[in-house]
């Protein structure tokens, strides 16, 4: 069963790239880094409401803290990816500049703000704040792991075919696929939604229509910043620590989920990201823990194979209204 | 975006472009002339030592030596991104095939020497390339980019994994390149042809140093100069096989596919082939540089020495540089190799101000420091074009105004 929970996680985050890529026709590269803001978010929540003391809750408990951990880290993951577009990539796309170009403008954002959390301790120290890192960074040292205190644990509910499924596994994939699910209606429903479809369809011809292409890359990018945090408070309620380069590793996954379900397709980030965690699973379970991510890319080099655009190939442009 | 800054810095931009014109009006004896002395200033840069360029904190030979190395994977890889237009976020997999071949052989299953090892890693890298594009190359564009990520990454962890490879261990003791000369031995005889004495900066006033000389073409742990000469020989080489190469059949072949990979299959291009070729012929120049990494200084490598973050940086390098001009490629790899080195001082710092700067070159020139010839042709058609159309509709408002 974790797998199914790290493939919702992967498919919440594979939305971010889905649906920058279905608009932009653009890497973000930079959107691993949204998540990991994220989970930094959810983990000085924590702090600033209960205090650095560790504690071990049940979900219940834990309930509201992680309600206000979830707005904290969406509206942080969020003005993130807002920042990024308006700086990274906004001046690039006013000079109509080649794709590539906006990929390097995204690794060096990454970096950037990866380096940037990593350094934290120092940021704290020059606005003279007293933040709650002391606790858990020694100083000079805050690249290192950084957790939250609050561990939540697990009830298993039942067992279906030796595997258990705990109450923390299935709040997180009933608040995954209730999210995709709501993205879902948003992008088919809406007057915005019909926007994000008609730009990533012929931004030229939206604009001739009336859309304001701006608005909606920036809606695009903020859409995937809210789901990164949710992504975000749903990784720490399951892992509980992360690191300035957290994102990274999750970032490739998501990526590779988003790509194996045909990129561009909410529904196919949906798909991609449950394969992936699963077939990882068994993957890891076969060989051994070591072998996870070779599984997880032999498996969708197989599937590029013999869908050369994703399981689901059909872009976002292009679904049904 | 027009502030004093952008401004300035597009005035700097504008005045290089000035520059390159100026090169490529002269007539070819001063061409090769300008090319030789640079190659000659670059030979002797470790030695000059020249202020503000030098590293403090850390030993400059050996930074040289990175970037000579950077410069060369950054030459293999614009092969593929720049000339075939193949995204390959995995190339850091090539160089570590290169590096392990290298280490395997001459350390951890075979004592071979080193320069029978290198043309052996090469052929491996060669043939993993092919083995690697065969499936793969029938993907394109940003599918591409994610399954040679994907590669990279495999190659890692089986390398981490496999006893027989060293496993995270890594290998060590890789043998140093023979020396040419007397052998070398300490702490009497420095071996070597001759000693050649470093130039020290007291502010701008240069001085012999005779208390540091190099000793010519030893290889060993104390000095990193005779690796870089070894590997800027072997990038001038590349360089002249990379230029006979662009300006074949072949060079054509990858630029069509590159603009139009229908339109080239239709007009008889086997671009798979091409593509494949292109894979082959850049994994091998990867290969070659980890080669000589595995062999530098240290002759130590482990798994984490290939990090996925390595192939961005390789990336970075060649679109930085301008991809698809070899010399953007070398400049672009020198640079991300040299920034965080020479910027050690501010160590914590050093990556986080890399990556801004990384952003704000893209932003500021995104079509890379040195443009292909092709690029900036099209730009400036572009721009004609514009102006006509603008110049019509201003003719056409005005006639309308008059009637």
């Amino acid at each position: 069963m974790g797998g199914l929970v790290f493939g919702a996680i992967y498919a919440l985050v594979a939305l971010g790239y889905t649906m920058v890529y279905g608009v932009l026709q653009l890497i973000n590269f930079a959107h691993s880094e949204v998540f990991m803001y994220g989970t930094f978010a959810v983990a000085w929540v924590f702090i600033l409401l209960h205090g650095t003391e560790s504690a071990s809750w049940s979900l219940g408990e834990a309930v509201p803290v992680l309600l206000v951990a979830l707005i904290a880290a969406m509206a942080l993951s969020a003005g993130v990816a807002l920042a990024l577009e308006r700086f990274a990539y906004r001046p690039l796309m006013k000079k109509n500049a080649p794709k590539l170009i906006a990929l390097i403008s995204a690794i060096g954002a990454s970096f950037a703000l990866a380096e940037a959390m990593g350094l934290r301790d120092r940021f704290a120290e020059v606005f003279g704040l007293d933040d709650n890192l002391a606790d858990y960074v020694a100083p000079g040292k805050a690249r290192d792991v950084y957790s939250s205190p609050v561990t939540i644990r697990e009830h298993d509910l039942f067992t279906i075919g030796g595997y258990t499924l705990s109450d923390v596994d299935l709040v997180i994939i009933l608040a995954a696929l209730l999210m995709m699910v709501a993205l879902d209606q948003f992008v088919r429903r809406t007057r915005f939604g019909r926007g994000i479809r008609a730009v990533a369809q012929d931004p030229e011809s939206a604009a001739l229509m009336g859309v304001n292409p701006t608005r909606v890359v920036q809606l695009t990018f903020l859409i995937g910043g809210l789901m990164a945090g949710a992504a975000a408070t749903l990784y720490m309620m399951k892992v509980g620590v992360t690191r300035q380069n957290a994102g990274f590793i999750l970032g490739v996954k998501a990526f590779t989920a988003a790509v194996m379900g045909g990129i561009g397709n909410l529904r196919g980030a949906l798909l991609g990201g449950l394969i992936l965690g699963v077939m990882e699973n068994w993957g890891s379970a076969l060989f051994g823990q070591n072998w996870k991510d070779v599984v997880a890319f032999v498996l969708l080099v197989l599937i590029l194979l013999v869908r050369p655009s994703g399981l689901l190939g059909e872009s976002l442009g292009k679904a049904r209204a | 975006m027009t502030n004093p800054v952008s401004n300035a810095l597009r005035s700097v931009g504008d005045a290089w472009d000035g520059v390159l014109e100026g090169y490529k009006r002269q007539n070819i004896v001063v061409r090769i002339a300008v090319l030789v002395l640079i190659a000659l200033f670059f030979y002797g840069l470790p030695i000059l030592r020249p202020p503000l360029i030098t590293t403090n904190e850390i030993d400059f030979g050996g930074v040289m030596f990175q970037v000579a190395a950077f410069a060369l994977v950054a030459v293999g890889l614009n092969i593929v991104i720049g000339y075939a237009g193949l995204l390959d976020l995995g190339y850091v997999g090539f160089y570590a095939t290169g590096a392990y071949t290298t280490g395997v052989l001459t350390s951890q299953h075979g004592s071979w020497p080193f320069f029978l090892a290198l043309p052996v890693a090469i052929a491996v890298t060669m043939v993993t390339g092919v083995i690697l594009g065969a499936p793969t190359l029938r993907v394109r564009g940003d599918y591409l980019a994610i399954v040679t990520l994907g590669f990279g990454e495999i190659i890692r962890i089986c390398v981490k994994n496999i006893e027989w490879l060293g496993a995270s261990a890594g290998i060590k003791d890789i043998p140093h390149p023979n020396t040419i000369g007397p052998k070398a031995e300490p702490p009497f005889e420095p071996g070597g042809l001759f000693e050649i004495p470093r130039v020290e900066w007291d502010g701008l006033v240069p001085h012999l140093d005779k208390d540091h000389p190099v000793h010519f073409l030893v290889f060993g742990a104390t000095n990193a100069i005779p690796y870089y000469w070894l590997i800027l020989t072997a990038l001038v080489l590349v360089l002249v096989g990379d230029r006979l190469v662009k300006n074949s059949r072949v060079g054509r072949a990858w630029e069509a596919t590159r603009e139009d990979e229908d339109a080239a299959e239709l007009m008889g291009v086997p671009t798979f082939k091409f593509k494949l070729m292109a894979f082959a012929l850049g994994a091998a120049i990867g290969g070659l540089s980890g080669s000589f990494y595995a062999s530098g200084q240290g002759g130590y490598i482990s798994p984490d020495s290939f990090p996925l973050l390595l192939s961005m940086l390789f990336v970075a390098a060649v679109i930085v540089g301008g991809s698809g001009n070899r010399w953007g490629a070398i400049a672009g790899g020198a640079l991300v190799a040299y920034l965080p080195e020479r910027f050690r001082e501010f160590a914590d710092y050093r990556l986080l101000f890399f990556g801004l700067a990384l952003t704000v070159l893209a932003v500021w020139r995104p079509e890379g420091l040195l443009p292909p010839r092709r690029t900036r042709r099209a730009k400036a058609a572009a721009a004609e074009i514009e102006a006509l159309e603008e110049g019509e509709l201003d003719d056409e408002l005005e006639e309308t105004r008059n009637v």
